[in-house]
């Protein structure tokens, strides 16, 4: 991802898994809207990284799990990032805190020293 | 670059109906777009149809507040008509709202409430 054409991209992708996994309706929205927030955080604070969007089986248990990775400057203060409301960049700054009431699991990663920024979502069938 | 959304008049009234999948920049040119039209064609009311949006994350939601206030300076009334249930949906999981913004369920019932508007007087 290097651009915000690219957000699009990474939402449209990870719809269509989705989709393909047996996630519909109001689920393939939030999965859509989830990635679109921690895609945009990557164009918005390290200009480049991944969206990879992968199956989840954990016995009869399917899902989908998104993972969002940059090597930019890294979070200085995650607890804060996680706030509703705060924002260094300018935006509303509810896109991280946002995803997380959207997915089931959410993580985060983050470091200051080059080793950027790693956000893991899932979301379970059922 | 050419806007992905036809902007129409119809009367004092603008409308944009967003048929394609935008993305940051589609949506910061509509708000340029609709803030030139708004007072060159001296519109009193604008409605952004989004019933095709499949996504309304926060940036689109911010841009749709800057549409109706950039507007609401220049003395016209914004509605937001179609939003699907869905969409709705995410967008209150995520924590966005679009408090003092008129939404409606569709593009006939955009053109009454601003006709209502028009005829009664804007007393918002």
């Amino acid at each position: 991802m290097a651009t915000d054409r690219d957000i699009v991209a990474a939402r449209e992708i990870g719809k269509a898994v989705a989709r393909e996994l047996g996630f519909d309706g109001v689920d393939l929205v939030v999965i859509a809207t989830a990635i679109s927030e921690v895609a945009r955080n990557i164009i918005s604070y390290a200009v480049h990284g991944e969206v990879e969007v992968a199956e989840l089986r954990n016995g009869h248990r399917r899902g989908i799990e998104m993972v969002a990775r940059d090597r930019g400057p890294g979070i200085a203060d995650v607890e804060r990032a996680m706030q509703d409301g705060y924002s260094t960049g300018g935006g509303l700054g509810l896109g991280l805190p946002g995803s997380r009431r959207l997915v089931d699991e959410f993580s985060i990663e983050s470091s200051t020293g080059g080793g950027g920024t790693t956000v893991t979502m899932r979301k379970w069938l059922g | 670059m050419p806007s992905p959304i036809p902007v129409l008049q119809q009367g004092s009234v603008l409308i944009a109906s967003v048929q394609a999948v935008l993305d940051d920049e589609d949506w910061v040119r509509l708000r340029g777009q609709l803030a030139d039209r708004v007072a060159s064609g001296r519109a009193s009311g604008v409605i952004v149809d989004v019933s095709s949006v499949d996504v309304l994350d926060s940036f689109a939601t911010r841009m749709l507040r800057a549409i109706a206030e950039i507007s609401r300076l220049r003395g016209a009334t914004t509605v937001i008509a179609g939003i699907a249930p869905e969409v709705a949906f995410a967008m209150v999981q995520l924590g966005l709202t679009l408090d003092g913004i008129s939404t409606v369920l569709d593009l006939d019932a955009a053109l009454a409430v601003l006709n209502r508007r028009t005829a009664g007087g804007d007393a918002g």
